[in-house]
């Protein structure tokens, strides 16, 4: 690995001064599963490495009738263990065990996931649909951003000089309410997805109409995306099999894959479909058992 | 600046005669502790005063398999470096070096971490376990021990980063079933392909009967 510098601030006022200082010569270190590799393999060129893990609020989850708020570097394991994340946020915790293996699930984290901007990060999707807030730290103070709006282009994202993601918030899932991420690719774990989608739905009272839904997918544009055509399309329908299908092919049209060594285009297309159907059922399925 | 009072081994190795040859050479870089020089923005508050390590080497303390190491790493060292390459402690394989393959798990706070992918400065001030705290004495741990059972290795490189990442599961939760185990592994890959030796091991340490 090339020679670089390493800081550890205490405070985030301490970071946003270091990396406002820096700018792109100096990377935020979280769980650094994507970052060392980066820069031993030569991919990322930086001076200087500013690891945010002793600044308590980074890798402090809280959890509470508002809702949840993760600290950005806070790992995965972390989040999945959880009992209270475990029962009100299965959709979440579907994409925190399926990011790499154990040993990377101790480390890596979804403030990592969302900052490395991969158009195939697993996170994004599922936070998508869960309608997560990123709540970013700068030299002009705190400012919040969708998450939908964070990624800009591959390996890009919204922060400016001086800025780090601090936290994600996602409010309390209400009464009905139900979420999954579900990814596919061609091995049983430790691979990038082919196509990744999350799913999110609000069930009425009656557990029978859908009030309300967002959908997220991942590894077929050059950014994560929310289709919103799709999901607005289960609105007011029981989710029965033509409003699924329906959903499904609003989605696909939505995608516009490339084709690379994971999957060619048409491929992708028609694995978006089928993982809708199947995300949005393991959704409406957990939204009836709520 | 040399480590070799801290190494597990006594005598000098070749390790230690090329450490020195290597902590020579740097010393004149001047170790760290010196802070970062940057250009803080009219209306930002200094950075100047944020203790930066590097880009020479830092002395670092690190307490392995209940020891307190010390040693004098750069900050771009990895913790699977400063074990193997800096204080000797070679259970951790260094395989893939990109966070893949398993060879260089350790635990880290009792949870599976790939030491390649983690820099030894992060390291300061946790426990850290490797293959080498499975065997006390001429005693080996269940975990080896099933594994030297049931010829669960071929080449065995990748052994120390399986023994490691199965003792994380079986400490975290010693009821785990066999497909708890596995689940534990999913990082972890023998080129060999010795699994279904591997399987009959953990089948064997949880105690349940192997359908052949």
């Amino acid at each position: 690995m090339k020679d670089i510098d390493y800081a550890a601030p205490k405070t985030l006022a301490e970071a946003v001064a270091l990396l406002d200082g820096k700018g792109d010569r100096a990377r935020v270190l979280a769980g650094g599963t994507d970052l060392i590799v980066q820069v031993r393999e030569g991919r990322r060129d930086i001076d200087v490495m500013v690891d945010v893990k002793r600044i308590p609020d980074l890798t402090r989850l809280t959890v509470d009738a508002n809702g949840l708020r993760i600290g950005a570097a806070t790992p995965c394991c972390d989040i999945y263990e959880h009992p209270e994340v475990k029962k009100s946020y299965p959709g979440l915790v579907d994409a925190a065990f399926l990011i790499g293996g154990i040993q990377i699930q101790s480390r890596a984290s979804l403030g990592g996931n969302l900052c490395n901007s991969s158009p195939a990060g697993d996170a994004i999707p599922a936070l998508i649909a869960l309608g997560a807030v990123c709540v970013i730290a700068g030299p002009k103070g705190e400012r919040e951003l969708p998450v939908e709006s964070f990624c800009v282009s591959p390996g890009r994202n919204a922060l400016a000089r001086g800025e780090l993601l601090a936290a994600i918030k996602i409010s309390a899932p209400r009464t009905g309410s139900g979420a999954a991420y579900l990814r596919f690719i061609p091995r049983n774990e430790m691979d990038i997805a082919v196509v990744g989608v999350g799913v999110s739905v609000v069930l009425d009272a009656a557990k029978s109409k859908v009030v309300a839904a967002r959908i997220g997918l991942g590894a077929v544009a050059p950014t994560p995306l929310l289709v919103k055509d799709a999901a607005d399309a289960l609105v007011g329908t029981t989710a029965d099999d033509a409003a699924v299908e329906n959903a499904a092919s609003l989605a696909q049209a939505a995608a516009k894959p490339i084709s690379d060594m994971r999957g060619d285009a048409d491929y992708r297309k028609h694995l978006v479909a089928v993982l809708v159907k199947r995300t949005l059922a393991i959704a409406l399925e957990r939204a009836r058992k709520s | 600046m040399s480590s070799s009072k801290d190494s597990p081994k006594s005598g000098l190795s070749r390790r230690d005669f090329l450490r020195a040859g290597g902590a020579a050479a740097t010393s004149v870089t001047g170790l760290a502790g010196a802070t970062l020089e940057t250009q803080a923005q009219p209306g930002q508050p200094p950075a100047s005063h944020i203790p930066v390590l590097g880009p020479g080497p830092a002395k670092i303390s690190l307490n392995v398999n209940g020891r307190e190491m010390s040693t004098a790493v750069e900050p771009r060292v990895t913790l699977l470096d400063a074990l193997r390459n800096y204080l000797d402690v070679t259970g951790c394989k260094r395989v893939c070096d990109r966070g893949t393959c398993g060879a260089c798990t350790v635990m880290l706070e009792g949870k599976p971490v790939y030491s390649c992918s983690m820099l030894a400065v992060e390291a300061q001030g946790k426990a850290i376990r490797t293959a080498e705290s499975l065997v006390d004495g001429g005693k080996l741990d269940p975990v080896p021990e099933k594994f030297v059972q049931f010829d669960a290795q071929q080449c065995g490189f990748c052994t120390p980063g399986f023994v490691v990442a199965m003792r994380a599961v079986l400490d975290r939760n010693p009821k785990a079933t066999p497909e708890d185990v596995e689940q534990g592994l999913q990082g972890n890959i023998c080129r060999c392909g010795t699994y279904e030796q591997m399987r009959d091991a953990i089948y064997s340490l949880c105690n349940r009967p192997r359908r052949s």
